[in-house]
């Protein structure tokens, strides 16, 4: 019963969800958003969870004096503070809720994002050496992008533009075309898989 | 004289709005004359004319879409020129929800026909015909990295993406999961699996408990390295990070949806010396994982990966039905690419999608 039940669920549920794109009349019509909805509302109780979870687990670090405890208590006060400067004085512009998120949460967030400026270029580093045929190919194609998108490629030869162009328009469109054939044909196997409950790994079970 | 051609170059026609769940009307209309300004007028079989909304000379069509289905409603249009005020014809339509979404026709289709191949390769594998599924590479390797972390003496971190159970990508990711927890039991080596998701986290300790109860070792299964981090983006990315560095992991696995972060995670991952085994069905994130990781699952591999390691023949049959479905794309293309060549958009007309 106990995998039963689920796999009925996800059996009856997959398959109104497909009928559903189909059929634009009532009561299929906005199934998908009320499906969502509830989706919403289970993930914001499972929240709690994984409040519960994360307190536990630097609860237990602070106590066992682990390495890195000073961090733990760095979130611990970052948690409780942000939750209490929120019910307590709401959430709206020129809260200390309001505050923290604007001066500390997007700045950090910002900063992590700036990071991949810097990866993106030991990533292509790495990528672009000429160590065989492909990777030639690919540090060639990469160059004549580069170059043909900024200014100064045009002024080099004029027709460096057109290149790059053409390399974005046919061969990296049809390949991206083509993988994008592929995940679409791997999402219907794979749903029809876990609607048909031929997968159930996700349940548990082999 | 003058008034009739101007009615004549007025034309005004309402019918039921197609596709729709009812209560919408559409109205259609083209004036041969500029005009400084224009109104929609309804009633209803008893009523009078009321006006229903304004128009302007770039406008060519207008949605009622609060109709009750099954009522009569006449309409006219009134506009304003320089010669004069014109009225339009007044015509009428009924509203009414349809039961099939007849835009979406070759959609269903293909649906059916992907679906049929399907289904019939799995009745195949289920009558015991041997089926052949090319080698992956990537998935061939997540024993080795597992293996490999072992003998470093070092754990093994599992990362599920960024998005949530509604998202079939993270339930692909829990399932591969599942495999590399098991060889972690046997190897009785350390997994690591943050999450950014309370009910993927929920999901990945249950995975991850089965698959220790599996291998016999239930004794050193530990909850607590299936933990939450944050739904934040970038804070997830950073907590990623940072568990890399200072653990260490001998060997990486990015099975899920990323974003912007695959890169963050991936270049970190690389920088600690860490086998990395990506999978996502994320085209924009893919050459970030193939440059930066030892093996990618690209896309339809991805989703493969559990029917490719469990070896069950159901799963195998689909995977075939799934080879099938692509080799009719392909002539699709090339049937349609050779006719567009020469002007004929017959294929074209079929296949889209309103």
């Amino acid at each position: 019963m106990k995998r039963q039940i689920p796999l009925l669920i996800t059996f009856i549920v997959g398959i109104v969800m497909v009928v559903q794109y189909f059929i634009p009349r009532q009561p299929f019509a906005g199934l998908f958003d009320t499906f969502n909805q509830w989706f919403l509302i289970i993930a914001v109780f499972a929240l709690i969870l994984g409040l519960m979870n994360l307190v536990r687990l630097h609860v237990q670090k602070l106590r066992r004096m682990k390495g890195g405890w000073g961090y733990s208590i760095v979130l611990l006060c970052g948690l409780v503070g942000t939750i209490f400067t929120g019910a307590l004085w709401g959430i709206g512009t020129g809260s200390p809720f309001n505050y923290i998120f604007v001066n500390i949460q997007q700045p950090m967030g910002a900063t992590m994002f700036a990071l991949l400026a810097f990866f993106i270029a030991s990533a292509s580093f790495r990528a672009f050496r000429a160590r065989n045929l492909d990777a030639t190919l690919l540090l060639v194609a990469a160059v004549l992008v580069m170059i043909g998108r900024v200014t100064i490629g045009a002024l080099i030869w004029n027709k460096l533009p057109h290149i790059a162009e053409w390399i974005m328009l046919y061969p990296n469109l049809a390949g991206q075309r083509a993988i994008m054939i592929g995940i679409a044909l791997g999402t219907v196997s794979y749903s029809l898989r876990v609607i048909l409950g031929i997968e159930r790994t996700y349940l548990g079970g082999e | 004289m003058i008034l009739l051609f101007l009615i004549a170059s007025l034309s005004i026609s309402a019918y039921d709005t197609p596709n729709d769940a009812g209560s919408s009307i559409t109205l259609k209309f083209s004036s041969s004359l500029p005009f400084i300004s224009g109104e929609v007028m309804r009633k209803n079989s008893d009523g009078e004319f009321e006006r229903m909304a304004s128009i302007c000379s770039s406008d060519s069509s207008w949605m009622d879409n609060f109709t009750v289905d099954g009522v009569e409603y006449f309409y006219k249009i009134v506009l304003t020129t320089e010669e004069g005020i014109i009225t339009s014809e007044t015509v009428s339509a009924v509203s009414s929800p349809q039961w099939f979404h007849k835009g979406r026709t070759i959609m269903l289709v293909m649906v059916i026909l992907v679906c049929g191949f399907i289904l019939f390769f799995i009745r195949e594998a289920r009558g015991g015909k041997e089926l052949y599924v090319r080698p992956i590479a990537g998935i061939e390797a997540l024993d080795e990295a597992v293996g490999r972390a072992t003998e470093l003496g070092r754990p093994i971190m599992f990362i599920t993406g960024i998005m949530d159970m509604d998202d079939l990508q993270t339930i692909a990711g829990i399932t591969i999961l599942r495999r590399v927890a098991k060889k972690a039991a046997e190897y009785e080596a350390q997994i690591l699996v943050p999450t950014s998701r309370s009910l993927v986290m929920t999901a990945a300790q249950e995975t991850v408990k089965e698959a220790y109860y599996d291998a016999g070792r239930p004794d050193i299964f530990n909850p607590d390295n299936i933990f939450y981090l944050t739904d934040d983006q970038f804070g997830f990315a950073a907590g990623c990070d940072g568990i890399m560095v200072r653990e260490k992991p001998g060997a990486i696995f990015f099975m899920g949806s990323f974003y912007a972060e695959s890169l963050i995670l991936a270049e970190t991952g690389h920088s600690t010396g860490a086998i990395q085994i990506a999978g996502t069905a994320m085209p924009s994130q893919l050459p970030f994982f193939v440059t930066a990781c030892d093996y990618t699952l690209i896309g339809e591999e991805f989703f493969a990966a559990s029917a490719y390691l469990s070896r069950d023949p159901l799963q195998l049959g689909s995977l075939k039905g799934q080879d099938w479905g692509k080799l009719i794309f392909f002539a699709l293309i090339v049937v349609g690419t050779v006719l567009m060549t020469f002007g004929i958009t017959v294929i074209r007309n079929i296949l889209m999608v309103r």
